[in-house]
């Protein structure tokens, strides 16, 4: 299991990234992707769009199955890979390249309340 | 979970193991869309043993087979046909729906559900006259080898069994040693299913993959048969449903004067819906099972949905109001919103061949 020691994990699959600008980058974990299969679909908020910790922020659909993508904290999208729209397979292919969504938090994001590595690794036993 | 003979193969090969009907059963091994392609463009090959083969023997059991078969079992005139047929409740609803293979004098090989099985087994004992046999064949393991290039691959792979399989016509087989060869599948391409004394699986589905043959799991055939239009038995039918109400009237013999279990509840009982093709015709999302459908002559549901990968869209199999037809619209329910979609008659795909208009005509 590919976990990057330099992220931070929610308990719903989701990484985060701390930007030196002060946004926030997320993704879907390498246990969400392998787990869900092969993506064929992707759901991505537009900028400019507010959205709240802990509640879906977009969809990843795979062969299997549909799973909401949940907000890690709150504030405004500023960015999404529309890449990804054309290419859900590369979010398999390569989970952490391939981030969501851009978010700049509404407060000054608490990454310590996030998972580290080792404690998301520890929830998934 | 009951295991196949192949477990360890499955483990070899890199499965991921899921459960189905009670059988620990490959998912796919590493990619089920890869895997669906390597069946529409090269050859693949499915472990099937979870199924179970049922013999009949004896004097009485083609009239038997005549009794409780939806479909006319005097079709198989001669030994290795083989003919699709449901199996029927007196109120019509599908018990099963199954392959029977003819292998000549009075002998019969029925390919059931594993999860209909033991009930189909205890359905038919209970029914059974005197002077035949019903044997469950719990020791065949079965293959299934299909694909474009499945033909040519199986022969290098088992040459044993080319003499017996080359002549084969579609929908046909022949027995050969223990085993029975059938030009038979459940993708939509050319191939063979092979059932086999178990231990002789590992071996063969061994030389299969040597022979450059790509071992496929559940997910892709469950992609490739919704592509190739046919129903999977739980979810596009089920003891409440007709073969009417699901596209398999073509199966059921109601101009004969033979009687078989169920015939005059299909005779007498309002067509609730038919089955259709759905095209998603607008991003957002995977139509699946379950999700409802809006459209100008009532409500329906779908029954089995995924993403295609040969068309690179959405697909589905539908129960749709009796008066909907083949070019209609209809709206999808997909989590929060009613996406567009085309009624199409299916299949999809056959024979690596796309049959139906992607795009709007």
């Amino acid at each position: 299991m590919n976990l990057p020691e330099t992220l931070r994990y929610t308990p719903t699959h989701e990484w985060v990234r701390l930007e030196a600008d002060g946004t926030v980058t997320v993704g879907i974990t390498d246990f969400a992707q392998n787990s869900l299969g092969e993506l064929v679909f992707i759901e991505l908020p537009k900028p400019g769009r507010q959205v709240q910790a802990g509640k879906e922020c977009a969809v990843v659909e795979s062969v299997k199955a549909a799973s909401d993508v949940y907000a890690p904290l709150s504030g405004e999208v500023v960015a999404s890979n529309q890449a990804l729209v054309d290419e859900p397979g590369q979010v398999n292919k390569d989970p952490y390249g391939n981030w969501l969504i851009r978010i700049k938090p509404a407060a000054t994001p608490d990454l310590a309340a996030l998972l580290d590595a080792d404690a998301y690794r520890k929830g998934l036993a | 979970m009951r295991q196949t003979p192949l477990n360890a193969e499955h483990r070899a090969a890199g499965a991921r193991l899921i459960e189905f009907a009670g059988w620990e059963m490959p998912l796919h091994y590493g990619s089920q869309i890869e895997e669906h392609h390597a069946v529409r463009r090269d050859a693949g090959v499915f472990d099937t043993s979870h199924m179970l083969a049922l013999d009949l023997q004896g004097e009485a059991a083609k009239d038997f087979l005549g009794s409780v078969l939806a479909n006319d079992i005097a079709k198989l005139k001669t030994p290795g046909k083989a003919l699709y047929s449901c199996l029927l409740a007196e109120d019509g609803g599908i018990l099963d729906d199954l392959i029977v293979y003819f292998l000549g004098g009075a002998r019969y090989r029925l390919v059931v559900n594993a999860a209909t099985a033991k009930q189909d087994f205890d359905w038919m004992e209970g029914r059974l006259p005197a002077g035949v046999r019903l044997i469950a064949r719990e020791g065949l393991a079965m293959l299934a080898v299909q694909g474009p290039q499945a033909r040519a691959k199986l022969f290098t792979a088992l040459p044993e069994y080319r003499a017996a399989a080359a002549k084969l016509a579609p929908f046909s087989g022949a027995e050969t040693g223990e085993a029975l060869i059938a030009r038979t599948g459940y993708t939509g391409e050319d191939g063979f299913e092979l059932l086999l004394p178990a231990d002789q699986a590992p071996d063969a589905w061994r030389r299969l993959l040597a022979a450059d043959v790509r071992p496929c799991g559940l997910g892709a055939r469950d992609t490739l048969r919704l592509e190739a239009g046919m129903n999977l038995y739980g979810q596009d039918m089920e003891t409440s449903v007709t073969p009417l109400e699901c596209g398999l009237a073509w199966t059921v013999d109601l101009n004969s004067s033979r009687e078989f279990v169920g015939k005059h509840a299909l005779h007498s009982r309002p067509r609730r819906f038919i089955q259709l093709g759905l095209v998603l015709e607008e991003r957002g999302g995977v139509l699946r099972a379950h999700q409802a459908i809006r459209c100008e002559h009532g409500e329906g549901i779908i029954t089995s949905g995924s993403f295609s990968p040969t068309m690179q869209t959405s697909i589905a199999l539908a129960r749709l109001p009796v008066s909907a037809a083949p070019g209609g619209r209809v709206r999808v329910g997909v989590r929060d919103k009613w996406l567009a979609a085309r009624i199409v008659k299916p299949p999809f795909v056959r024979n690596g061949r796309i049959l139906v208009e992607k795009e709007t005509p």
